[in-house]
């Protein structure tokens, strides 16, 4: 099924690969991915959006909390969220059937951003589903070229964020040695 | 007081700081800067021939040490040629630190000459790696890289440093806190979790121990000798394990798994609790996932969380690090047997039996011919000679399998091979590692006769630095363990695993500057060995054993592990 993921992660060169080598390296395709910064501009929040047997994911999650760069990975599939997508989309309509789309764009709740004699093009945010449905809808008046955002999630409990404090390399040296390592 | 220095001298500044006093490696055009300044630096450079083996070289150092081993390789060839020794340790999760050199910031994405996205590719050959492009960073960076390669799941970390980097000036200030907001290092075990397990073990009718290198990686050995010994339960230890209960123990069963022992894996199939301490449940040790252990509740201590109930569901997962968490389990076990009294545990009477039982009905020992050098008489010798204390090295394959069948192991960070990835090529530059860490120790490179031809450009160095290695070849003329697969599942049709024209040894050593032989009769064995032991210096030992012999017991893949080949099946007679 597809799993929604949502990570809090160091805003550094790299970090992106680590995420998806991850899921390549274990043979999963990524349905989409959208990454942007947060409000600490030191931080990106990244929604992976995946298809995974549900056995697997627990180790997902765990495989991506090891990575160094990553502050959190949060399993967003079962608990309280709201997932959202926009897509943007090129209608080209003939004269008689403008007025038919525009009804349509309205009942999904889409905005008109550009119109030409040739067509319209239209705005929707919604989620996963209902995009599919409005896409689907939007064929049947003819050629259209859309683009997906790709998912963006937000859970809608308060996690608490657990970082790791600073370490003193004086506490490292001290700790190697109780552990017996000379 | 800060210093204006070139980051050649800052990063020499900053691995002297974590202690670094040997480094494996190989020069190249990048790193030109690195080495001017090696030139006038206390640590120690070790040349080896080709950058894979100072990768493995600072494994051998890091596995008989638990210190952080260092190697380097220049750009472009040199670090491609890192990667098999970086996924190797990564597999087996062994602190090691590679620099490599990259060229400089301004011609990366040029193609320029050696120029290869190393940073890339192996950023899933190690637990974290990083590029430095910017001077400043570059203290920061090497004692992050130290602290992730030791801490925690040790494993491989690789920093990439452009040679604009090495060649900058900078004010040098030596960083004394690292921070790595994402890093996270369980240590401490959940303390309800720590007393309900000890609860289970009291309880547990055929409890065993089934130990890994978890062990041996985290110097956690007294600590799980001291509960083996405080529980009386056997213990079995995984092939990366030995050791890490001595060999010659009481409690020790042997090794399980694949070629593991009759009585380790029906200890295994029988038990009911299965006290899993630095383990992942490795597809050579559980056999067919569904049918491993099936009575047994499963009680997992690791240190990586992404470890519990990877493979096999843990009914009671600890994470956390068994140094620390061996000693709760045994206060709490103390602790519950004196509010409740000693119990007398007739069925861990009748377990122990049943476990001597299986020990002496299919025991591993050795097997001789007059005529010919077995394999398995090769192993008891070198076991007679080392008394489990020698350091042993080996590849991968049928000699390694005899090696961890035969040989004791009575103390951890004796017994190096390549157990996760299974690299051939990798006994002998990882001996010169484990002899430059214990220059007194006695170390056998135990090798194959197709693996040691993958590593012999080192001898080279075992020569230039004197190094007293002796390799003992296992030569059985074959690929023996791949020839071994054909013969019983693939209808002996052998396709390339006849390997003729070997060196002839006496000459072969002899072109290096030091002593080889070959031995073929048995009753000379105990002599040839005496001998390269009594050599001073390095010893080519070519030992020819038996061309087709088969390592068993064996649990053919995808079997149970208590569905065990005990030895050759013979020919069903035609009626």
């Amino acid at each position: 099924m597809l799993q929604i993921i949502s990570l809090l992660m160091e805003n550094k060169a790299g970090a992106l690969m680590r995420v998806t080598g991850l899921l390549t390296a274990r043979g999963y395709n990524i349905d989409s991915l959208t990454v942007a910064r947060t409000l600490d501009p030191g931080l990106s929040r990244m929604t992976i959006a995946v298809e995974i047997e549900s056995h697997g994911r627990r180790q997902l999650i765990k495989q991506m909390n090891k990575l160094i760069n990553v502050l959190q990975a949060t399993d967003l599939t079962d608990g309280p969220s709201v997932t959202r997508e926009m897509v943007l989309m090129r209608v080209r309509a003939a004269q008689e059937v403008r007025t038919a789309i525009l009804k349509e764009a309205e009942i999904f709740g889409a905005r008109i951003v550009d119109s030409t004699t040739d067509g319209f093009a239209l705005e929707a945010t919604g989620d996963i589903e209902k995009l599919d449905e409005l896409i689907n809808i939007m064929r049947t008046y003819g050629d259209i070229e859309v683009t997906r955002s790709g998912a963006v999630a937000v859970s809608l409990e308060a996690k608490k964020l657990r970082l790791s404090p600073p370490v003193l390399r004086s506490d490292v040296s001290i700790s190697e040695e109780k552990n017996g390592v000379v | 007081m800060s210093e204006l220095m070139s980051g050649a001298k800052i990063l020499l500044e900053c691995l002297g700081r974590e202690g670094v006093d040997v480094i494996f490696g190989y020069p190249g055009g990048v790193t030109l800067p690195f080495y001017d300044a090696l030139y006038e630096n206390p640590i120690r450079h070790v040349l080896v021939r080709h950058e894979q083996n100072a990768a493995f070289a600072a494994q051998g150092y890091a596995r008989s040490t638990g210190k952080v081993g260092v190697c380097c390789a220049t750009s472009g060839p040199g670090a491609t040629n890192l990667v098999t020794g970086l996924v190797d340790a990564m597999m087996d999760s062994i602190p090691i630190v590679a620099l490599t050199g990259q060229v400089s910031t301004k011609l990366i994405g040029t193609d320029a000459f050696q120029e290869a996205d190393t940073f890339g590719i192996t950023r899933s050959a190690t637990k974290h790696n990083y590029l430095v492009k910017n001077i400043k960073d570059l203290p920061a960076v090497i004692h992050e890289a130290f602290y992730i390669a030791a801490s925690g799941r040790p494993g491989p970390v690789l920093v990439d440093v452009t040679k604009d980097v090495f060649m900058g000036n900078a004010y040098y200030e030596p960083v004394n806190s690292i921070h790595l907001p994402g890093y996270k290092v369980y240590t401490e075990g959940h303390t309800g979790q720590i007393r309900r397990a000890a609860q289970m073990m009291l309880e547990a009718e055929r409890p065993l121990v089934y130990a890994g290198g978890g062990i041996v990686l985290g110097n956690a050995h007294e600590e799980l000798r001291a509960i083996v010994e405080l529980l009386d339960v056997p213990a079995v230890c995984t092939l990366m394990g030995l050791g890490g209960l001595p060999s010659d123990h009481p409690n020790f069963i042997s090794m399980p798994g694949m070629h593991g022992s009759f009585a380790a894996n029906m200890a295994m199939s029988g038990a009911d609790l299965l006290i899993a301490l630095g383990v992942r449940f490795d597809d050579r040790v559980t056999g067919r996932l569904a049918a491993f252990a099936p009575h047994a509740k499963i009680i997992h201590v690791d240190i990586d969380p992404a470890e519990i109930s990877k493979n096999r569901n843990a009914d009671l997962p600890i994470v956390g690090d068994l140094k620390n968490v061996l000693p709760k389990l045994c206060a709490n076990v103390q602790e519950i047997r004196s509010e409740t009294g000693d119990q007398e545990r007739p069925a861990l009477k009748r377990w122990w039996k049943q476990i001597r039982d299986w020990k002496a009905e299919h025991p591993l020992k050795p097997v001789f011919s007059t005529s010919e050098i077995k394999p398995q008489h090769l192993m008891a010798e070198i076991d007679r000679i080392s008394q489990g204390r020698a350091i042993v090295t080996t590849d991968v394959g049928q000699h390694q399998m005899w090696a961890a069948q035969l040989i004791r192991y009575n103390a951890p960070r004796l017994w190096i091979n390549s157990g996760g990835l299974g690299s051939m090529g990798f006994g002998l530059p990882s001996a010169i590692g484990a002899q430059f860490a214990n220059p007194d120790q006695l170390v056998f490179s135990i090798v194959g006769d197709g693996g040691f031809q993958m590593s012999l450009p080192e001898l080279a160095t075992l020569m230039n630095y004197g190094l007293p290695v002796k390799i003992i070849v296992m030569n059985n003329g074959y690929l023996g363990m791949v020839r071994q697969w054909q013969e019983l599942f693939y209808n002996n049709r052998l396709c390339s695993v006849t390997l003729d024209s070997f060196p002839e040894p006496e000459q072969l050593a002899g072109a290096y500057g030091f002593k080889g032989r070959t031995v073929e009769q048995p009753s000379e064995l105990a002599d040839a060995l005496k001998e390269a032991i009594e050599y001073n210096g390095p010893y080519l030992l070519n030992v020819r054993v038996t061309p087709t012999e088969n390592v068993y017991p064996m649990v053919p893949a995808g079997g149970a592990i208590n569905e065990m080949v005990l030895g050759p099946v013979q020919p069903t007679p035609v009626a």
